[in-house]
This record gives C-alpha cells, structure tokens and sequence, in this order.
C-alpha cells in the first residue's frame, strides 16, 4: 500500500550495511549459526586469503566477499601483528571441559510440568554463559570454561516468566536474563560464589510485535525480541523505533532496557528511557507495571527508572510498549574532514550548541581515520581509485591538511528530503567555521560500516596475537579534548609500563552529542606477543583507563552498563546514600537475590 | 608515627650521578660569532600548538578564568568590565616576556666572554640533558633551579641554548625590571616580571596564573623559577615558595595536560660572585638597588677568578606519578574548572610535600668542593676560640676524615682523588685566599688586624659569614645526623626512644631553619641512624642506641655543626624573656637583636655574632 515504497527504501538504506536474514535469531541454538566463542555468525570473519589478501566472508554484509587490500599493511604497521605469528581458537567446544550441570531436581520437575522448554546440553549452557568482554572471549578461544549456568529455560510469553520466576523463588535456585548475549560488562558472567543452580532465562522465543496503535504511534513488544528483527517487522507496517545501538543485530529490546541503551539516531528518535511508554517486568515481588499509558506523569520518582539499567538484578522485562515513528522518507549520509581533532570537537559543539544535530554525528579521531582507510574494500574501476587520489591530493596539498593530524566527522540525515537537505547545508555551514571540508557521501557511509564490522576484525586481531576492546564514557564538553588526550595517552603510558613490547592502538571517536557533554569513545588494543599474562595486563590497563576517565570528569558508563566489571567504581559515582537507596530497591524487590547475577551494586 | 612524606629514604651511596662535561672547553677554542649564529633548531613538546610569544596575550586575556576574574572584579568595584580589561592587559603588558632568538644569540655572545673571564669552567651532566630534551618533547617542563646567585637564570639560558634546547622563559623579581636596557633585554630574552607581592589583588593573581598556565599548558617553552624564591644569602636552602609552584602544576591536576615534568636543577658555584655582597647585607648593609649602572660598577669582579660551576639537570619528576594516591583529581568535576578556588588540603599538603622533595634534590645533586669541608673545620676551630688558627698538617688529616664520612653519607664530592690530600688542601686555601691566612704553617680565618676596631669587627664578621656560607652548602649533608648527634647528648638515656624523642624535639624547633621534609621526623630519625650505623658511629639494638669507639669523633664534629644554631636561638629565647610584658612582636625583635648585636660585638663572640645576623635578616624579610 502507500507505505511500500517507504519501506523499499528504507530496506535498501539500512541493509548497505547489512541483509536481514528472516528470523533466524529465534533459533533455540543460536550457536548453530553464530560463534560461540567470537562475535557475530558463523559464516562473517576476516580472514587472510591465499593470496595473503585480507578478506570478509560470508553474504550477510555489504563488505562480505570483498578483499581489503590495505588491512594486512594496516594491521602490521600498527600492530606489529604480521601472518607468521599466528593464535588461531580453539575450532569446536570441547564438552568435556564443561562442568556437569548442578540441577535443582524439584525446580526442573516444575518446569516440566508447565511445559517451558528447557536444556542442560553443554553446547547451549557455555553459549549463554559470556558476553563480550575480551576476559570472557579469550579463553573460549582456548578451549577453556568457567563457571556456566546449569540449566537453560525458553519462555516463550509473559505468563512463561511468571511461571519461572515462581518455580525460582520457591525452589531457591538463581536466575540469570539472557537477551542477546552482547553485554560488554560481564554482566553475564556467572558469579563463581554462586553455589545454587544457576538457570539463564533466554529471552529469545518472546519475540512477538503484539500491537501497532498507529493513533499514538506505539508499539507493544515483546522484549526478547532482536533489535534488527524488531526493526523489520515495524518496517512492514511503515514504522521503525529508530533504535539503532551499534548491536542491533544482535541485541534485545529487554536487553536496551536493562542496561540503558542508547541508539546511534538519538538524536531525532532519543535513548531507550525516551522511547519507552510503558514496560512490563516480572520480579520476585510480582508484576511490576504502570497502570496507563500517558506520556508523562508526575506520581512520585519514576519507577521505570529502577527498571531501566536494573542489570537483570531485578527481574525480568517481558513486554515494552515504545514509540514508534513512521519510516524516515529519506536518507543521506556525509562526512566533513578537519585539520586536526580540536576543529572537529568545536564543530560537534557548535551543532549541539545550534541542536541542528543530524540523526547522528560521529567524529573519529586521526588513528581512526586511517584505520577506517585501511577498511576501504579493493575499488573496481581505475576511475574510482583516480578520484579517490585527486581527493587526497585536494585535501592534503591543496588545503594544507597534515595527514596525520586531520580527523573526519561522519553524519546521517535522516527525514523529508528537502528538509534533509537543508539540514545538511545548514552543518555543512557550520563545518565549514571550523575549517571543515565536506568530504562524501562514501567516507559517511563506511564509517558506518566500521561500527558493525570492528567487532569482527577483533577476532582477526586474536588470530594474529592482537587483543583489544573498547570502551565508553559521557563527558561534559569542556573536557572532552582534555579526556581524549589524557585517556589515551594513560593507555600508552600503562602499556608500557607493563611491558608491552609493540605500541599499542589507543584511539577514540565522539559518538554522540548532548546539550550539556558528549558521549566518547574508545578503542584499545597491543600486540601480547611477549606476554606472559596478556589478559591480566589488558585488565590493568583498562582499569587505569577508567581511573583516568573518572578523575577527568567523564562517567563510570553512557551506555554499556555497570555489570560486575566496573562495580568497584560505583559507590563515588552515585555517592553512599545513592547505593543505599539501590541496595534497599533489590532488597525489597528480590530478598533472596533470585536474580543473583551480581550486578551492578 | 606516621609519615606522609613524598620522598623515600634511600641509600645515599648506591646513587649514581652522571659526569660532566666542561661546556667552556669549546667555547675556549672555536668563534664565540659562530656559536651565537648557529643553527638552532630545538626539540619541542609534542603537543605544542606553535603560537607567537605575541599571541600569548591574547590567549590570556580572552581566557575564561580571566573573563570570571575580569567580571568579578568590575561588579565588586563598580567598575566597567572594559576597565577592569584594559587594567588585565596593562598589567600583561608589564608582566610578559618578548622572547626572541636574536637576544638570545647577543646573550649568547657576550656570556661566553664574560664566563670565560670568570670561570675556570662550567660543567654540565650530559646525560641530564639528554633527559631533558626527552622530557621537554613529552610534556610540558619546569625547570626549577637553585638559586645561589644572579648568574643563575643568565646560566640556565646559556646552558639550554648550547645544548640546543628550548630557552626558557623565566619568572623573575620586578626589581630587574628596574634596569634600564637591561631590563628590556632579559624580557627579550625570555624574563617575565612579577612583582615581590600583590598578595590581595585578585586581578593580578588571575593574569599571573593564567598567563603562566597558558605558557605551561601550550608548551609555548619550558617555564622557570626559583623554588626558594629568592636568592638565598647563606647559601642554606631557603624553604620553599608554593604559590608558583601551585600555579605550574594546576593545569595537571585539572586535567587539561597529561602529565607535568619538573627538574629540579643544582647550580654549585665554587665561589659565589656575591660573595662578599651577601656577608655585608646579612650584616644589615642594604642591598644595593639593581640598577644598569651598578651594574656596570660592579664590573670589577671581572679581574677576579671564581673557580668552576657544576650544574647538574637532576631527573625529572613527573607530577602524574607523584599525585597517584594523594590527589583525588575528580574534586574538580562539580565546578567549571576556570572559576578559581584556594586548593584544599589535601593539594595543600601535597605541593608542600613536592616542593620539599624538589629542594631536596636540589641540595643532594649540588657539587661539594674541598673548600666547603674546609670551612667546617675552620669555622669550629674558630668556635672554641682558638686564635692562632689550625696547623695545615692537622687541618689535612682532619680534612681527609670529613671527606671519608661526607661520602659515607652520600656527598657529591668534587675531590680530585689522584692528588694528595695536602695539594688539595692548599690549592682551596689559595682560591679562597681572601678569606684564609696562612703564616708558620698555621692557617687562620681573620685578615690582617691594620684596621680601626669597629672596622676591623665588620671585616672579621663578612669574613666568618663568607666562610659560613660555604659551610652552608653541605648542611643538608650534616643536618640529620647533627640532629641525631646533638639528641643523643641531650637524651637523658641511651634508649631508642629517648633519643627519637628529643630528636623529635629538635627537628621541630628547627624545621623552619633547614629542610626538613614536613611529618618526616621518623623518616629522618631513621635515615639518620642509618648513615651512622653505616659510619660505624653508632650501634643501635631493638632498644638502645650506643656510641661506639670511635665515633665519639664523628658525634663531635656532628653537634658541633648545630651549635651556632643552637646558641642563636638560646640568645633570641633570652631575648624574649627579657621582653615579658612586652608584645611579641617580630619587628620590635628585630630592633632588640641588632641592639643586641652591637654589644656582642665588642663581646668577641663572632659565631654567635654570625648567628644573630642572620636571624636578623629573616625576621626583617618575614
């Protein structure tokens, strides 16, 4: 009907940087089709070729198929990672290295008896036992297995929930919410002191759109559901959330809401907590919900709030009612190239100054810049590669641009076409005080591309002895230069110090815009060749890293959570009485720590 | 017995100092024309954003900590902003430095003659420059001479620009500003003046610190200045200054640089061409007003030899790694960092710390010459009234023992071992002839005696001062040991605690006097015992603390140090006592002690003599 042509659009923006593949995430095993021991599926990795040409497998991805010809030169020149050296995983799960489940006999027989599928194979046990942290991917490369939950339960509506969370307070065995399994916090990691049986409650099969109300322009949703699963079915009726975490392919709706997500569009369609309308949470307690819909209400401190980043320390989110919007008309990227990164960081200012942000505005620092070069797939035409130099050449000799000190901002405008238009003239503009120069759709568009495949490239880098992550924080603006300088330069300083032999990888990029800060950034990765504890230097550095980002001003988290990983720090970031009033909410809600993942407090 | 102190007790002998290298040696053989025109293309900072010494201004006038400071100040006083502004760019204009090369290269030039007149040699650690340079690229620097005599800061900029290195720019007194041309000429070779004290005008802290923080932060060049603030007269260090010091390290703490480094730097001149200037104002003659004039009068020093200068570029402390654990740097996150605010204790204590710690580096890594042993023991032959002086063969051997314990005890001794010990000995007399005569083999202190008394007691008195003032330079040595040597006399029992705590006693009524690292009593209790068990004086159990044989010597030689400074303050106590019912008050007391003075005088008690004087001198610059 009228909305088809919206949505052929809409499907062929999106998917530039990925095809949806229908349906698949609602696999009981998912690790029949994704890594259980790397990020993403199964069939998308780099790899080096026989010609010794990097190369992304795979159909999934716009990149897939594609040679990288600068990525080797890339990886040897900033890494010292070269073929010869090389740390392949660990190819099958070795199920014998995992810990016989300990089974809770009477809970199990309840669970049977209502018919909620469950597992104690090993397979889908170790596969909800992790999320994405380099301590919790490394050794999986290596075969080895911690502590994992003992029991695996598909719920597959509401009522499931209630049923389990039930069946876990009278039998007294501890239960651990697994949406995704992308958490960077070690959230999901099973706390070695937990001595019940550990039960991962899988989201995944609550993945149902209930309801479209077109009058208010919501949606209720089920919260296991995936973000790009989600996306395609509100595409279908013309509609999208506009939620785009750079996990989306991945990540759950119950997911965003747990641990405060926050969408790369934020800026026209805001983070979770202002796309949320209602949500739906079962708690040891019992059902915990608002009794209307209204936009806004003044009746006390807002409970979403205690949901909202709760970690899965509280119960489970089963259904959210969110707003929806009708599919933008039109896309478009850009990006604007600067002399150096204090340009770039007065410009982004400026627009939030201005709030004339753009769907999003993104600004990568010099290493990130060459790093996203390095990403260019080979060009086909000899015609594209003369352009590309003419460009160089404009930019670098012509404009007086020093190669390693410019930066590029990457923009995406998204609305009516001739509003978009206007927009982007209007920071064009803008850039241009800053010594800005509009530098292509292109530049925009793989910059994009980056944030979905550098997950990827992570597992290339352990291949060849290189490990690394990244990291995030939210900053006032007058400290964001001070914060980008001082961090990396601390990771630098921490590397060597602890005897890293090869200069590490330390580079960041503002990711968001606010009124009063900005949301940055981190990459960090070293060559552990010469190592004898890689993970624990790495653990190290990165928590000096943190130390460093607190004592600049920076937050403990704009997005990726607390999880056990960063808890140490949050007493001095929500102050005594602030824990306390955390620590009384779960004390209520859950006396028995049902949901005893550890999180967070 | 806690301590807080920055610095850790180390052993003194396991330090190693680099070698010098004698940089007048090349000047003495090649065009002084050519090296003033040399190409000079110095190492910079990393981060630096280049910016013109002109563009500074600017900077620091469209800042927002002077904007703050700008408005405040024009709604306090009711005055316009744009008032307050022009007032902000008078006092910058007055304040800044116009750096450039081509004054540099004229200092360049006529230094090299002049040093060449004065000095056998200037010697530098070359290794120390080779931090240096490391350090200046990455980050922002402060260097933090010593500061013995007014040659220091010409020193400095001669030794970086020989070496290549980035000239510095240098807070320095206003009185400079006072000299005609020459005034002009430093400021053009990197000075900026500040004035002695503008302890309440908010406006002029505000461009003072921005102006010095925008020098530090750009890494424009490195910043210099004087710890101790002033020249010190008795070559003692003085204790140190924190306001500049506060200011340098404020943008680390704030977090708008990545670390700080500061290097302290020894300057140790074998004679000071202040020499006998020091002695006659510490006696209450006044300084004379620096002036270009003056200046020129005082050319006569020219005709005179003084000897060889060490300077030693000490290693450079990173701010970043001093502050881990002491200063919780997220107290600034609530604020906008330009508005200003006092700094609060715990920053308080840890720049006092800092600064501590630096003059201690200072005074270890200053070069000891034989002379300065000398004075130790002429000084307290000269203390039991011994007038017919030492004879050379007994100050020879007793010179030999302090220099076997100053080593033990860390000193950085300039002792040319492959003479013996009675050339050395003779060959420092002769350099310091005027203060030493030497008749029948007896070496004695007092000039000829041709002189109407009253002019004859000045004399006698510049010269103990002079002399004293060389023994000043290795007290630092002593002083901890001296402190444990006097407690063990005055400790009614040889029990360990007994010792430390009049230990303890003394080290505070002295912690004005020497440096002594605030709340390191223990550590010093400790390193003190330490370098005299080491020296074989001592032997101390679990409990006790005795003497062993021969170290009753060295407990001597020790407590002998600190007796002028014990009898000084016995003299001000009984001042003070005389005064009851007076108000205490330190002007009056300055007023009693030179009365006093007068009559010790004539009492022939020249150490004591020399104590009061200068007691008399810090409580007039109190």
């Amino acid at each position: 009907c009228k909305h088809r042509s919206h949505i052929s659009k809409y499907i062929f923006v999106v998917s530039w940087y990925m095809i949806f593949n229908l349906t698949e995430l609602l696999l009981f095993h998912r690790q029949e089709i994704m890594k259980w021991n790397g990020w993403g599926y199964n069939d998308s990795k780099f790899i080096y070729n026989k010609n010794g040409q990097a190369e992304f497998t795979g159909k999934r991805y716009r990149l897939s198929g594609m040679i990288i010809p600068g990525l080797r030169d890339w990886m040897e020149s900033t890494f010292g990672a070269t073929v010869q050296h090389k740390t392949p995983a660990t190819p099958v799960l070795n199920t014998s290295a995992v810990q016989p489940p300990t089974l809770n006999e009477a809970f199990v027989e309840g669970i049977k008896s209502t018919g909620i599928p469950f597992s104690h194979d090993p397979e889908d046990r170790v596969f909800r036992s992790h999320g994405h942290c380099l301590h919790e991917i490394f050794p999986l490369r290596e075969g080895k297995v911690g502590r994992v939950p003992d029991m695996v339960v598909w719920p597959k509506c509401h009522n499931d929930v209630v049923k389990t969370v039930e069946l876990a307070c009278k039998h007294n065995v501890c239960l651990i919410p697994f949406g995704g399994g992308t958490s960077v916090s070690s959230a999901l990691e099973c706390p070695p002191e937990e001595t019940r049986s550990i039960v991962s409650l899988d989201t995944s099969q609550m993945n149902r759109v209930l309801w479209i109300d077109e009058k208010n322009l919501t949606a209720h949703v089920e919260a296991g559901i995936i973000g790009q699963d989600l996306e395609r079915l509100l595409n279908e009726s013309g509609y999208c959330t506009g939620h785009e975490p750079d996990s989306m392919e991945f990540s759950s709706l119950g997911g965003w809401v747990a641990t405060r997500a926050s969408g790369m569009k934020k800026n026209i369609y805001g983070n979770i907590e202002d796309l949320v309308v209602h949500i739906k949470m079962v708690t040891p307690r019992g059902v915990i919900e608002k009794s209307c819909q209204g936009p806004r209400m003044s009746t006390g401190p807002d409970v979403h709030h205690f949901i909202l980043g709760s970690e899965g320390t509280l119960g489970v989110v089963t259904e959210v009612t969110m707003k929806i919007r009708p599919v933008p008309e039109y896309q478009k990227y850009g990006s604007v190239v600067f002399p150096n990164f204090e340009q770039g960081v007065a410009c982004l200012r400026e627009v939030a100054r201005q709030r004339c942000a753009p769907a999003s505005i993104r600004l990568m620092d010099n290493e990130q810049f060459q790093f996203g070069h390095a990403l260019k797939p080979q060009v086909s035409s000899i015609f594209t590669s003369f352009l590309d130099g003419l460009k160089k050449f404009y930019i670098t000799k012509f404009k007086g641009f020093d190669p390693s000190r410019l930066c590029v901002a990457t923009l995406l405008f998204e609305g009516d076409r001739e509003k978009v238009l206007q927009h982007e003239k209007q920071v064009y503009d803008i850039a241009a005080k800053f010594g800005g120069l509009a530098a292509g759709e292109d530049n925009g568009q793989r910059g994009y591309m980056l944030t979905f495949v550098i997950a990827y490239l992570r597992d290339l880098g352990m291949d060849y002895f290189v490990i690394g992550e990244s990291f995030e924080t939210s900053v006032p603006w007058d400290r964001v230069l001070d914060i980008c300088r001082n961090v990396k330069a601390r990771i630098v300083q921490e590397c060597k110090d602890r005897g890293v032999q090869f200069q590490p990888l330390s580079t960041c990029r503002v990711t968001q815009t606010y009124d009063a800060g900005a949301c940055v950034y981190f990459y960090f990765a070293f060559n552990y060749r010469g190592l004898s504890d890689p993970l624990h230097v790495y653990a190290q550095v990165e928590h000096a890293a943190r130390e460093e980002i607190l004592a600049n001003g920076g937050s403990l988290s704009h997005h990726h959570g607390v999880g056990k990983l960063r808890k140490e720090w949050m007493r001095e970031t929500v102050s005594d009485v602030g824990l306390g009033m955390l620590k009384s909410v779960k004390d209520y809600v859950d006396p028995n720590n049902i949901f005893g993942n550890r999180n967070l407090l | 017995m806690a301590s807080r102190a920055v610095y850790v007790h180390r052993d003194p002998m396991l330090k190693k100092r680099d070698d010098f290298e004698d940089i007048l040696e090349e000047r003495r053989h090649s065009s002084d024309l050519r090296y003033a025109l040399k190409c000079y293309t110095p190492v910079l900072y990393k981060g630096l954003s280049p910016c013109r010494a002109s563009e500074l201004k600017s900077m620091v006038l469209q800042s927002d900590q002077l904007q703050y400071v700008i408005n405040q100040v024009s709604k306090e006083m009711g005055r316009t902003a744009e008032e307050v502004q022009a007032e902000a760019s008078t006092i910058l204009d007055e304040m800044a430095h116009r750096l450039q090369i081509s004054t540099v290269r004229f200092f360049a030039f006529t230094l090299s003659k002049i040093f060449k007149t004065l000095f056998r040699s200037i010697c530098v650690n070359e290794e120390g420059i080779q931090r240096l340079q490391q350090a200046i690229h990455e980050h922002p620097v402060i260097l933090l001479p010593s500061h013995r005599s007014y040659m220091d800061f010409l020193l400095m900029s001669y030794v970086l620009y020989t070496y290549d290195l980035s000239v510095p720019v240098i807070a320095a007194g206003m009185d400079f500003m006072g000299m005609k041309i020459v005034g002009e000429m430093l400021r053009m070779s990197g000075a900026f003046f500040i004035r002695r004290s503008f302890g309440g005008d908010k406006l002029y802290w505000a461009v003072f610190s921005e102006y010095v923080q925008i020098m530090v932060k750009s890494g424009f060049a490195p910043v210099e200045f004087f710890l101790e603030g002033t020249r010190s007269r008795t070559a003692k260090s003085l204790t140190p200054k924190l306001g500049l010091l506060n200011i340098v390290i404020d943008p680390f703490l704030k977090g708008e640089v990545f670390d700080i480094s500061l290097v302290p730097v020894s300057i140790s001149y074998e004679r000071v061409l202040e020499e006998a200037l020091y002695a006659r104002e510490l006696l209450g003659v006044p300084k004379p007003k620096e002036s270009t004039s003056g200046l020129f009068k005082a050319r006569k020093v020219l005709s005179e030899d003084y000897g060889s200068i060490h300077i030693y570029f000490g290693q450079p402390v990173s701010v970043r790694a001093l502050a881990e654990g002491k200063v919780n740097r997220c107290q600034f996150n609530l604020t906008p960092r330009h508005i200003p605010r006092k700094p609060g204790e715990e920053i308080q204590s840890f720049v006092n710390d800092l600064a501590y710690r630096l003059v201690r580096s200072q005074e270890e890594n200053m070069v000891l010459t034989p002379w300065v042993l000398l004075a130790f023991l002429l000084l307290q032959n000269q203390a039991v009234g011994n007038e017919r002086g030492m004879s050379l063969d007994e100050l020879t051997e007793q010179a030999a023992w302090v220099r076997d314990l100053s080593r033990q005890f860390g000193a950085f001794l300039h002792w040319p071992d492959q003479l013996p010990p009675s050339k050395v000995v003779s060959s420092s007399l002769s350099l310091h002839r005027g203060l030493v005569r030497i008749s029948d083999g007896r070496v004695q202190l007092m000039p000829h005696s041709a002189m109407t008394s009253e002019e004859e007691l000045l004399n006698r008195a510049v010269i103990i001062l002079s002399c004293a003032s060389y023994r000043n330079q290795a007290l630092h040595l002593f002083i901890r040991p001296a402190l444990l040597a006097v407690a063990i006399q005055a400790a009614s029992s040889n029990k360990k605690q007994e010792v430390y705590n009049s230990f303890s006693f003394l080290w505070n009524m002295f912690s004005n006097e020497f440096i002594l690292c605030p709340g390191a009593a223990v550590q010093d209790f400790e390193e003190a015992c330490y370098l005299l068990v080491k020296s074989g004086a001592l032997q101390i159990s679990q409990q006790e603390i005795l003497v062993s044989g021969r170290g009753h010597r060295t407990l001597a030689f020790l407590a002998n140090i600190l007796d002028p400074f014990l009898e000084g303050y016995q003299v001000r106590k009984s001042l003070a006592n005389r005064d009851i019912g007076r108000a205490w008050r330190i002007k009056q007391n300055c007023k009693q002690i030179r009365y006093f003075l007068t009559k010790l005088r004539f009492a022939n008690m020249p150490h004591t003599l020399r104590h009061l004087a200068r007691r008399n001198i810090q409580c007039s610059s109190n």
